[in-house]
């Protein structure tokens, strides 16, 4: 009898306990796998609620156009592939709070026309996509008309070997207050591409190997990249179009080939470029039209050219950078107005410094006569560092007859800016 | 020994042998004598294979020596001015010679001859002219060839070494050798040469003794003999 | 051959000459790398240095060596020697004895400071490799100059008209012809141009690994091509070989036909 008693109750608490067991996952997460109840991550979507989450355990999905409306939270365990069998999208998703996560995608249909993405994101705010590898894609994470984002962690790769043939990484459009941060980008068009995204940051990502540029603005205003590396791009950092883009922290390497550059600005208003590190690229900066841009503390080392400009170029004010051992210093096609050099250190300078107060006491001129010529009669480099190129150059710094007279630097530095 | 054939050598326009042939047989002391530019030493030269003749042919021992470099073996050659290596020491240097001809040297007797021995370790550039010319004497005197050329080699000498050099000379001779020497000095030429070979105008004007010399011009003076060669030639 | 070699470079190697030489090599690497402190802007530094002075000390040295030692090479001659074996030993002993000067002057304060901890190890010793050809190369070209030339100040002033012109004019000329034909496609011609200049060609082998390939590609598809790839790299030290041979080869034919 007590037996009994005592059987009855475990049987209702057993029931109890699993009803309530049964209920946590109907309400909160669903397990995908391929023996679990749900083996199809579409079913297993569709059959979410919001908040809901849905677990993918480790093993390889075949998938197309998953859709996603909801704020449910996908999690993908021990790294499940998600293969979208170079159709169309892999993740399409227009919803608000939802995450991404811990997801090997792959192979989204590639296309001439369309831009399709292992993930796809429009219309939507407050998520996260992070944690992710993104392999064999044409586009990356495609985020269109979104805000409050936030893309970190994740690895995205593909195998692009022509611009035409590939996409960007992560290729925001039409978005605000967005964050993507720790991610890797390599082997695509863009690492990152913007255009008329506002207010948002990057920073801390890696781009690196990709075909036309590691991170692109076009059009995008008030935005902030710092502490990232591009190493080994087509280009490193395309800037275009954009207003009060804030660049600091950024390490552009070996961004080294014909044309090439670390950064291009072209049509830049009211930048601040600090603290970065230009490391062998051909050319360091290339400067096609801009306006108000401060460079402060930056380093050149063994560039090509350290600045080239070829547009317009207005009030940009260069305060304490280091340019060292590059094959140009400051190279330009065009007027360049009312912009200032002031206390930076030049390696090629070669002054003296009597009353020992840090500054040498006779100004430096930073263009040379071989870069007035290189840039008429590009074939002319081939005499670069050449004895007769050194004396054309010094007869030039005696008496300038080429080069603008009133480009120097009056307080060049005697030892370089930690 | 030697036989020089047809033998031809020009300078640019000058020409300096012309169409000369010489037979020196083996043994004894020929002066190579002439006015200067006669060609004594283009034909010594041309001997030691330095000038490479424009034609005709040199045979030493019936081969010819044209291109050939080995036959130097057998030829120990004095040449005019001294000049050697200023950094290397009068023993390295010897030692240098000595290292390129595989043969046996006897330096030492000579060494001690001209009292070279405080100048062994002595660095070449820092010896007076006539020092360098007992050295080079020494380098030419060490070896046993057959046949020895000597260019001008009283320059420079002081007597003493003079005395010296005849005697080397006189024993080199005693020991069967051939010996061709060009010099100013008549009266050297009086006490030692067998033969005279006189050169004018690129070709030989008189080849045979002292004695037929002074015979053939009527004078009894060597010097006076040669000057009247040379003058009857100006008239 | 080995014999007049080791004698002539011993010779060599006592001269103050060579110790000048190795001296200034030596001060300058130390002082390029103690008062700069930055390894990679010294090889730059040291580049146009190399470029210019091996060429002119080679030069000297070949023709002052040359002449200095007429009356003693006259003795070699008449001794049991090939001819050939006398001058390619002479060559031999001054090219390897200022190449010495150069790698031991300037080895020295780079290893001192710790060269191979520093990446610019390859630079440096592809610096060393330049600066040896470039002996080689003109103290060839001097002692062509020299064997044709009986008279010494003629043949002195030949030989830095030549460095003069290798290392100067002929770069003048180029960069002129450059500028004027600005319109026509000029980098077929460019390359050229740059191989029949032993000075242009080591400068630019050095520029390869320094910073000019990419610069380079910025003019023409036939530029990028051939330096970009390592073609270039091997192509420029082919010919930097060729100069060597060519010359002496030339001396060695010369030999066959002159007068001591």
């Amino acid at each position: 009898m007590i037996n009994e008693i005592f059987i009855i109750s475990l049987k209702r608490s057993f029931f109890i306990l699993t009803l309530f067991l049964s209920v946590n996952i109907f309400a909160q997460q669903i397990e995908v796998c391929e023996t679990c109840e749900f083996s199809d991550i579409q079913t297993a979507i569709d059959s979410s609620k919001n908040g809901g989450i849905i677990l993918i355990k480790k093993g390889h999905y075949k998938v197309k156009n998953l859709t996603i409306t909801k704020s449910i939270h996908i999690i993908g365990e021990d790294l499940p592939i998600i293969d979208g069998q170079f159709k169309e999208y892999v993740f399409k998703i227009n919803a608000n709070d939802f995450s991404l996560e811990g997801l090997n995608i792959i192979n989204p249909g590639q296309s001439y026309t369309k831009d399709f993405a292992a993930v796809l994101v429009s219309k939507s705010k407050n998520f996260s996509i992070k944690n992710n590898i993104l392999e064999k894609v044409f586009f990356g994470l495609l985020i269109e008309k979104s805000r409050y984002g936030s893309i970190s962690n994740n690895e995205v790769s593909s195998d692009g070997v022509d611009e035409a043939g590939s996409g960007n990484g992560v290729h925001l459009w039409n978005c605000s207050n967005m964050k993507v941060y720790n991610n890797e980008l390599y082997n695509l068009r863009d690492g990152i591409y913007f255009e008329f995204v506002k207010k948002s940051e990057i920073y801390e990502n890696y781009s690196h190997h990709n075909i036309r540029y590691g991170l692109h603005f076009m059009f995008s205003n008030n935005n902030n990249y710092h502490h990232n590396k591009f190493y080994k791009n087509g280009a490193g950092v395309a800037v275009m179009f954009s207003k009060f883009i804030e660049m600091r922290h950024n390490k552009f390497l070996e961004n080294w080939g014909s044309a090439s550059y670390g950064l291009l600005l072209k049509e830049i208003y009211d930048a601040e470029i600090e603290n970065n590190l230009f490391e062998q690229n051909t050319i360091a900066i290339n400067v096609d039209g801009s306006t108000r841009i401060n460079y402060k503390n930056n380093t050149f080392s063994r560039n090509g050219w350290a600045v080239k400009v070829v547009g317009a170029c207005y009030e940009n004010i260069f305060f304490q950078n280091n340019f060292m051992n590059n094959a140009f210093d400051l190279s330009y096609n065009s007027k360049i107005n009312s912009n200032k050099f002031d206390k930076n250190y030049w390696s090629d300078y070669s002054g003296y410094d009597l009353d020992k107060d840090g500054i040498g006491d006779i100004p430096y001129r930073p263009v040379k006569l071989f870069s007035y010529i290189v840039n008429r009669t590009p074939e002319t480099i081939v005499l670069l560092r050449s004895l007769f190129v050194d004396i054309i150059n010094f007869s030039e710094k005696v008496s300038p007859v080429f080069t603008p007279d009133n480009l120097t630097d009056n307080q060049p530095l005697m030892y370089m800016i930690q | 020994m030697i036989q020089i054939k047809n033998l031809h050598k020009r300078f640019g326009k000058l020409v300096v042998l012309d169409s000369l042939d010489l037979e020196i047989k083996t043994g004894g002391i020929f002066a190579i004598l002439g006015p200067n530019g006669s060609g004594k030493t283009t034909l010594i030269k041309s001997i030691l294979g330095m000038v490479i003749p424009n034609k005709g042919d040199i045979k030493f021992k019936q081969k010819s020596v044209l291109q050939q470099w080995g036959y130097r073996n057998q030829i120990n050659y004095l040449p005019q001015i001294a000049n050697f290596p200023a950094n290397l020491t009068v023993n390295e240097l010897i030692e240098m010679v000595k290292n390129l001809r595989p043969k046996q040297a006897g330096e030492q007797e000579l060494i001690s001859l001209f009292g070279l021995e405080p100048f062994l370790n002595k660095k070449l550039g820092n010896l007076s002219g006539g020092t360098k010319q007992k050295v080079n004497i020494v380098l030419t005197f060490m070896f046993d060839s057959e046949l020895i050329i000597l260019d001008e080699p009283t320059t420079g000498l002081d007597p003493i070494s003079l005395i010296s050099l005849k005697m080397i000379i006189q024993k080199e001779k005693e020991k069967g050798k051939t010996i061709l020497i060009t010099t100013h000095i008549m009266s050297l030429v009086e006490e030692i040469a067998d033969k005279i070979v006189f050169l004018l105008d690129g070709n030989i004007y008189f080849k045979g003794s002292v004695s037929e010399l002074k015979e053939k011009t009527g004078q009894d003076d060597l010097e006076h003999a040669i000057a009247k060669i040379i003058s009857r030639k100006d008239v | 051959m080995f014999k007049i070699l080791k004698y002539s470079f011993y010779d060599l190697m006592r001269s103050r000459w060579s110790y000048v030489y190795f001296i200034f090599y030596l001060a300058l690497g130390f002082i390029l790398l103690f008062l700069n402190n930055d390894v990679n802007k010294a090889v730059i530094t040291l580049m146009n240095i190399i470029i210019v002075l091996t060429p002119l000390i080679g030069t000297v040295f070949g023709v002052m060596y040359y002449y200095n030692s007429k009356e003693f090479t006259e003795l070699l001659l008449a001794q049991p020697i090939k001819r050939s074996k006398i001058f390619m030993g002479q060559y031999l002993g001054i090219s390897i004895s200022l190449t010495l000067s150069l790698v031991l002057g300037l080895g020295i304060p780079f290893v001192a400071y710790g060269l191979f901890r520093s990446s610019a190890i390859f630079d440096f010793s592809l610096l060393l490799l330049v600066g040896a050809f470039l002996n080689f190369i003109f103290v060839a070209l001097s002692f062509n100059i020299a064997l044709s030339n009986e008279n010494k100040i003629k043949g002195f002033g030949y030989a830095i008209l030549m460095w003069l012109f290798l290392a100067v004019i002929y770069d003048g000329v180029f960069l002129t012809f450059l500028v004027f034909f600005n319109e026509y496609p000029l980098d077929k011609f460019s390359l050229i141009a740059t191989m029949f200049n032993p000075i242009d060609l080591s400068r630019i082998l050095i520029l390869l690994k320094l910073d000019i390939s990419a610069l380079l590609g910025y003019t023409g598809a036939v530029f990028r091509k051939f330096f970009g790839t390592n073609l270039g790299m091997t192509l420029s030290i082919f010919i930097l070989v060729l100069w060597i041979i060519f010359p002496v080869w030339r001396m060695n034919r010369k030999l066959k036909k002159k007068d001591f």
